[in-house]
Formats: C-alpha cells, sequence, structure tokens
C-alpha cells in the first residue's frame, strides 16, 4: 500500500518505477505531485485537477509522464514544449507543465525552449536536468560541466555548458528559477509559484544520476551526490544573508528572475478580439 | 506533530539507494540486504524527511489511526 499522494496522484499500476537507484527523478515527480495537491487545497489560489496537463518528451525523466496520474501526453524527443504550445493554444485556460530532461529541453528541443520563453506563452518548465543522457548511456549534454566525462567524452567535456535557468530567462521568459533534491521542501515551493505564475515559467532542478554522471566521475553514490547539493546548492534566503567571499562556489537554488511581461495567449486574443470587433463595424 | 504519524515502510518498492537512512536527522533508518528498516521505532520523531526525499516512495508516514 503505497501512500496517499502517491494512489491519488500516480498510476499505481505502473510503479514502482523504472529509475535507477538513487535517482533523483523520482524525487522531482514527487515534488511536482505534492505541488499541485497543494494547489489544489489551497483556498487562496485553488486550480482543479482536470485543467492540469503533463506534457513529456524523451529520455529518462520524460517517463513522469506515464507515471503520473492527470491528463498526460508522452510526446516526441524535444518537443514537448512544441506540442504543450498547441495545447495552451487551443484551451488557456489549462495549466499546462512540461516534464522534460537537460538533453530533451536544452539539446533536442532548445529552439522550442527559446522561442516559448520570447513568447511568454503561459506554460510551466520542470527541466530534470541531471547533466548527462542517462536512458541512451551516459553520453555528454548541453549541461554536462566543462572537463566532466561521458561515454561521448572519455578525456574530458570540451564544451561549457548551459545554465538553463538563465537561458530562459535570456530568451525572456517572465519566471525562471532552480531547484534540487536535496532542497526538496524549497523546491516543492518554487514549482507551485511556477505553476500560478501566468506567462512562461521555468524551473531547472538539479537531478542527479548516480548511474551515469556520478560513476564516470567518481563523485560517489546518490548520498554522496545529495551531499554535494547540501554543501554547494545554498536557497534563496540564506544565499542573500552570505558574504561574498562564503558564497564563491556556492549556486543559488531560488527564482532568479520574475516579471510580469504580457502573456502570449491573453495578447493573442486580444488580437481576435480586435478583428471579429473590425468585421462587425 | 510528535508521535502521532508512524513510519510505514514497503520492501517492494525500496532499491536501498540509502538516501532516507544517511539524512535521517535522528539516525533510526538503516540499509540491510538493499532495504531499508526502522532501527528503533521509539526514536523516529515522525519528521517525514525520509519520505520527502525517497526516489521510490518506498517509505511514508501515515497518521496513527489509520
Amino acid at each position: 500500500m503505497p501512500s496517499d499522494l502517491v494512489h491519488l496522484y500516480m498510476r499505481i499500476d505502473h510503479l514502482p518505477q523504472i529509475w535507477c537507484p538513487g535517482c533523483g527523478n523520482g524525487v522531482i515527480m514527487r515534488d511536482v505531485a505534492v505541488a499541485i495537491d497543494e494547489l489544489i487545497h489551497d483556498e487562496d489560489n485553488p486550480i482543479k485537477r482536470e485543467d492540469i496537463v503533463i506534457v513529456s518528451g524523451i529520455g529518462c525523466s520524460s517517463r513522469a509522464a506515464g507515471y503520473l496520474d492527470f491528463n498526460s501526453i508522452h510526446t516526441t524527443h524535444g518537443r514537448a514544449i512544441a506540442f504543450a504550445t498547441g495545447i495552451k493554444m487551443a484551451n488557456p485556460r489549462l495549466h499546462v507543465i512540461v516534464l522534460t530532461g537537460d538533453g530533451d529541453c536544452s539539446a533536442i528541443g532548445g529552439n522550442h525552449l527559446i522561442h516559448a520563453a520570447r513568447r511568454n506563452l503561459g506554460l510551466t518548465v520542470i527541466c530534470f536536468n541531471n547533466d548527462i543522457y542517462g536512458m541512451t548511456g551516459g553520453q555528454y549534454s548541453p549541461t554536462t560541466p566543462n572537463g566532466d566525462k561521458a561515454t561521448t567524452a572519455p578525456y574530458g567535456n570540451v564544451d561549457r555548458p548551459f545554465d538553463i535557468a538563465q537561458l530562459a530567462s535570456g530568451a525572456g521568459a517572465s519566471f525562471s528559477a532552480r531547484g534540487d533534491i536535496y532542497h526538496a521542501r524549497e523546491t516543492i515551493e518554487i514549482i507551485k509559484q511556477a505553476i500560478l505564475h501566468k506567462g512562461f515559467s521555468l524551473v531547472d532542478v538539479y537531478s542527479i544520476c548516480p548511474t551515469y554522471y556520478g560513476r564516470k566521475n567518481k563523485k560517489g553514490d546518490a548520498v554522496e551526490m545529495l551531499k554535494w547539493q547540501r554543501d554547494n546548492l545554498v536557497p534563496t534566503a540564506r544565499y542573500y544573508s552570505m558574504s561574498e567571499e562564503d558564497r564563491k562556489n556556492k549556486k543559488l537554488v531560488g527564482i532568479l528572475s520574475f516579471n510580469d511581461y504580457p502573456e502570449y495567449t491573453e495578447e493573442y486574443a486580444k488580437i481576435v478580439a480586435a478583428c471579429r470587433k473590425t468585421k462587425k463595424g | 506533530m510528535y508521535g502521532r504519524k508512524k513510519l510505514v515502510i514497503e520492501p517492494a518498492w525500496c532499491k536501498g539507494c540509502g538516501i532516507c537512512a544517511a539524512f535521517c536527522p535522528k539516525q533510526v533508518l538503516e540499509i540491510r540486504k538493499e532495504k531499508v528498516v526502522l532501527r528503533d521505532e521509539e526514536q523516529c520523531i515522525s519528521c517525514g524527511l525520509c519520505e520527502l526525499r525517497c526516489p521510490d516512495y518506498a517509505i511514508y508516514l501515515v497518521n496513527e489511526e489509520e
């Protein structure tokens, strides 16, 4: 008998999930379920379960759309945001949540990401960022740190990595944030805010891949990788109370940028309304 | 909240990654034969940190009366 949360929001017959022991994806998927549950029961901002749509692409992370028991669609590689765009345009009332991985989101689907961000289309993108292509056997991805090893970078990665949260923010996303596995409670709060945000919101959640990234780079097991997150990632409140000296080599997890740019479907509806008026007149 | 919630373990879902045991503030969990076990129920403070970080949903709290 799994917990009430799992019973309510996941497809039990598909569980236990097939992710490796210690994989961070399960924690992020639970964070999303908890965030949705708390929003459904929030008297100030209630959202309806039937208005939630989960869209995913391809990759380890994207299996989450199969496990989560909502209106869900598991799409082609990199195209989750493209499918989500169609869903949101057809019915702007829906809360469309894209669950994607670092490769799916920033390599194969990189173009969709930057243009959805530029349009400020009201989607929520949760990126399960584990720094590697796990499902296909540990090839380096656009977020693999420079110098780290992967099956396709046996002597170290030459590329410099993307910072997906900053990439989205630079492309015009009105909400961009980072989360991680260790600080799960903080990440749940960020995901809640991202879902409630009207424009394009992206949460880059640092996952862990002990099987490929951890093993190739001698980062230890899941526990060691989580200890690294505990010691090197700092939630907003603590980060801003630290001295510049202490902040060196630490990374902020929290909301990086927040704007109230006009949302795409609303602007589109205005055009439609204006055209109808002209026609009648 | 002390003592009002009970810890439940689902061994069939546990993959033995050890995250719950490593970050348990009271160190009451341990991994035996690749599965988590509650070593000392008396010392568990029902904080729920194990449930929060278990990737496999194999450990969780339930209300005592259930």
